[in-house]
């Protein structure tokens, strides 16, 4: 099939982006997304135009390098994939297909689709762990842990930080990528002895860098993952007990 | 001039060890710890887990990443599980068995003490993750699940899902994310390096390209560790990231650290094949879904039926038929020659009659669609987004890939390489797989170099250099390495021919898995040099490497990787061309039995081939390391 890209360019971060029309033809219904962009970025090589500039890894949906808005989705149409699982028989023969960089005031284009993402590791830093250090572990099995909790936990704990979340928001807020650390964590008898210190110090990281969530959801649908909004109830509610759990006297913060 | 290898295994029985040489390496005090500096390169579950065990003990550590953020590397990707001797299903496995297991899956061409501390240290690794919060999967009751791998006959494989390496390597960020909050560790994320530099002979420190910049800098330590994966890109169709190269370890061999078994690389018998031209890369489909999938085949030659077409009595279920003991569960390599040869015979499958059937037809009726749902679901849903077939319904199709390393940086029980003061963990280096690497043991392997060994073995080199400072980064062997690293970026920009880096990097691809793939025999690996050595000088003649240094240049970058492939690929083919045997993934075409398996020579090459390399047209000069099995006794691997 033959296609129509549409695709921002941006020399650096402080240049003006634009956008740049390129006809791509013969294009196979069972390449990959990113696998299109290899194509392209030959031809403009041989062509003596510099290549798009895009970030992927593992091509497998995991690493959580990759993301684009693909027509204005974060990591395009399809539900629960990230841009490198998409695949080109989901368009059509004539297709105009819009590609940018992941929107967000936090996300600092630095070069056509390649942004900053490292503001998501610092909400990590602030408190994304337990504290154990190596060899001070008891036996694996010491602490059941009830099959569901860890079900759950797993379920938040799929997060790839890939950042959709806060693309798609129309507050640019990372809601979603905290609440699934907060949640992993939290419901994990491990995680207890730091989860109301963990909870307090994520979210005011996060709100350093990023917009406020009014649940418009847009996160769970762009989430490759699927990871469930219900993490982000778990985590206003954390944050609130948190307020109260974490100080000794009224007024003062341990 | 004669080297010899010094392996340092302590003098013990082997079940002691570790214990005594851990005693007897040197303490470094809590105090003097913070007077020490050691660069990481790598944030892979093995330079993760050292980078923040490191920092939690009070050394001063730098870590490098050409990622944007150190939770991506490659890890992340390992699906199946990770091995630990815990005995909790009350099988039989002990830690004598893991090891026993992993030295015979390793084909005998592994070192016995090493392996040894690995099945050791599987224990704990299991306790520290579990208190990290990694969610591995669980029984009703609580308690920690486990399934079995290929190559062996008891359940000790943990996982997460079909997400293990990821949530492995998630617990190692997030501990690694403490320390460089907690300030201990300096992070250095989009920086990629270009060379080693050593003082002396010894490793004084590295030199990074900033990949946003492209400013080339210094950087010196008391030690450099190398935790930057394996080099099965250099296949280019390959289960690895993109990203995944053999720059550092092969930058490191050229100052003078040896690489060894560079041939042993592992082809994964569970990949999705490629369809078309322009696939990327091989995603992988872990081993694990051989647990409940049936490997087949038509009967019929060039068949073209659907797989729903052809009866159960025209169905050539090869595996189970030719290996009645381990059937669908039998080692990585056995089973990507077995594929390798019905697909060779004309009984492939597919479009391009390259694959072979793994079916679950049976399973979901025995076991219920929900609970494979539950054991593979994230592993189908990949499957159906890349093919646009349902597993659930049809068979899924499978062929084999590139996917491990086994080789890598030689390095002794310290994990320290034949450049004093340079160490290498994970797949860089070569130490406890052998010439085939059972699955669910490379997560466990970065883990246990990563959280328990190095952290200690490294005093060994550290400890004497009390009181002294590292060489300044203003040393003019700094100065030179720089220097020689600007010049070979400004080479590649300057060249201006008429052919992509990716180009080049296909074709190399297809040279070494026609030749040093899944077999090899010796006029395909002469013939392989050969192109390799053309392929390589006509990339320096004719690579077109657009844009300029001082931006992302991603160009550049591979420009960079693909050169060096080029270097290592040659002398895969030298060690697997003077390997006159077969042996786990080495398969030489002219050493096998009648049966066409393995022709194991113990009496010749029961050794490490450790290679120093000697100038980019020079033949690299062998040193061998000879292995001695005192525990675990050489016989020839019998799966049937």
């Amino acid at each position: 099939m033959d296609l129509t890209l549409r695709v921002w360019r941006q020399e650096k971060s402080e240049a003006r982006g634009r956008f740049k029309v390129y006809r791509v033809t013969d294009v196979r219904p069972d390449m990959s997304f990113l696998e299109l962009l290899d194509v392209l970025n030959d031809r403009l090589t041989l062509a003596g135009e510099e290549p798009i500039a895009f970030e992927h890894d593992c091509r497998e949906g995991i690493c959580g390098t990759c993301g684009l808005m693909v027509n204005g989705h974060a990591h395009g149409p399809q539900l629960g994939t990230a841009t490198c699982q998409l695949h080109m028989r989901l368009f059509s023969d004539g297709d105009t297909i819009v590609v940018e960089p992941w929107r967000a005031a936090a996300f600092r284009v630095l070069k056509d689709l390649v942004v900053d993402r490292s503001p998501l590791d610092r909400i990590i830093e602030a408190g994304g762990y337990i504290t154990v250090s190596a060899g001070s572990a008891p036996d694996a099995n010491v602490t059941p842990i009830p099959k569901e909790a860890a079900e759950a936990a797993m379920d938040a704990a799929a997060c790839i930080g890939c950042g959709a979340c806060v693309a798609a928001c129309p507050n640019s807020a990372a809601q979603l990528f905290t609440a699934a650390k907060v949640a992993h964590l939290g419901l994990l008898p491990q995680g207890q002895p730091e989860r109301w210190s963990r909870a307090e110090s994520m979210v005011e990281t996060m709100e350093r860098f990023f917009g406020s969530c009014t649940n418009h959801g847009e996160c769970e649908k762009a989430c490759p993952k699927s990871i469930s909004i219900d993490f982000i109830a778990m985590l206003n509610r954390d944050f609130v007990r948190a307020k109260w759990k974490n100080r000794s006297l009224a007024g003062q913060k341990r | 001039m004669t080297v010899a290898l010094d392996a340092k295994i302590p003098k013990a029985p082997i079940e002691d060890m570790w214990e005594k040489h851990r005693f007897e390496l040197p303490l470094i005090s809590p105090v003097n710890r913070g007077r020490f500096e050691v660069i990481v390169v790598g944030t892979g579950v093995a330079g993760a887990s050292l980078a923040s065990t490191l920092g939690e003990l009070g050394y001063r550590v730098k870590v490098f990443t050409y990622h944007d953020s150190y939770r991506r590397a490659h890890s992340v990707a390992a699906q199946g599980g990770i091995n630990a001797a815990k005995n909790y299903r009350g099988d039989g496995d002990s830690i004598f068995r893991l090891f026993h297991d992993t030295v015979k899956g390793g084909d005998f061409r592994s070192r016995e003490a090493n392996v040894y501390r690995l099945a050791q240290v599987s224990a704990e690794i299991i306790d520290q993750c579990v208190a990290q919060g990694v969610p591995f999967a669980r029984e009703y009751g609580g308690l920690l699940a486990t399934r079995s791998f290929g190559g062996v006959q008891v359940s000790r494989t943990f996982y997460a899902r079909g997400a293990t390496g990821q949530q492995l390597l998630l617990g190692s960020f997030q501990a690694l994310a403490r320390q460089v909050a907690a300030g201990t560790v300096e992070l250095h994320t989009r920086a990629e390096m270009l060379d080693l530099v050593t003082v002396d002979g010894r490793a004084a420190g590295i030199v990074v390209r900033d990949m946003l910049s492209g400013e080339i800098s210094a950087h010196s330590a008391h030690a450099v560790v190398l935790a930057t994966g394996g080099y099965c890109n250099v296949y280019f169709l390959s289960t690895n990231a993109k990203a995944n190269n053999a720059s550092a370890i092969w930058r490191a061999h050229r100052k003078g650290a040896r690489m060894a078994n560079p041939c042993f690389t592992q082809i994964h018998p569970t990949s999705i094949p490629a369809d078309h031209e322009f696939r990327s890369k091989m995603t992988l489909m872990s081993e694990s879904l051989r647990n409940d999938g049936r490997v087949w085949v038509p009967k019929q030659e060039r068949d073209t039926r659907a797989p729903d077409q052809i009866p159960a009595n025209e169905r050539d279920y090869y595996l189970e038929r030719r290996y009645p003991a381990f059937g669908n569960l039998v080692p990585r390599d056995v089973a990507s020659r077995a594929a390798k040869n019905m697909v060779d015979e004309g009984y492939g499958v597919g479009p391009l009659a390259n694959s072979v059937y793994l079916d679950f037809a049976e399973a979901v009726e025995r076991v219920g669609r929900d609970t494979i749902k539950e054991r593979y679901g994230n592993l189908f849903e990949m499957y159906q987004r890349i093919t646009g077939e349902d597993p659930y319904e049809g068979p899924m199709r499978i062929a084999p890939a590139p996917h491990f390393s086994m080789g890598g940086l030689w390095v002794d029980y310290n994990l320290e390489t034949t450049v004093p003061g340079l160490f290498a963990i994970g797949e860089a280096n070569f130490s406890d797989h052998g010439a085939n690497r059972l699955g669910a043991n490379s997560l466990l392997q970065g883990l246990t170099d990563g959280y328990f060994v190095l952290p200690s073995t490294i005093t060994s080199h550290l400890a004497p250099l009390l009181g002294t400072e590292p060489v300044p980064s203003d040393h003019p062997a700094f100065g030179e390495a720089e220097a020689a690293a600007r010049e070979r970026v400004r080479r590649f920009l300057a060249t201006k021919g008429s052919r992509t880096v990716d180009w080049f990097h296909r074709e190399l691809g297809r040279t070494m898995i026609e030749h040093c793939g899944m077999t090899r025999r010796a006029e395909g690996l002469q013939r392989g040099i050969a192109e390799i050595r053309a392929l390589r000088e006509e990339f320096h003649r004719d690579v077109l490497v657009p844009g300029e240094n001082e931006s992302l240049n991603q160009s550049l970058e591979k420009a960079g990787r693909v050169s060096d492939f080029f270097e290592l690929a040659e002398l895969m083919c030298r060690d697997a061309l003077h390997r006159e045997e077969s042996c786990g993934g080495h398969f030489r075409v002219e050493h096998q039995d009648e049966d066409g398996e393995a022709k194991r020579n113990d009496e010749d090459f029961s050794y490490v081939a450790a290679w120093g390399f000697a100038g980019e047209d020079a033949e690299s000069t062998l040193v061998k390391e000879p292995l001695e099995f005192s525990y675990a006794k050489p016989t020839q691997r019998s799966y049937r």
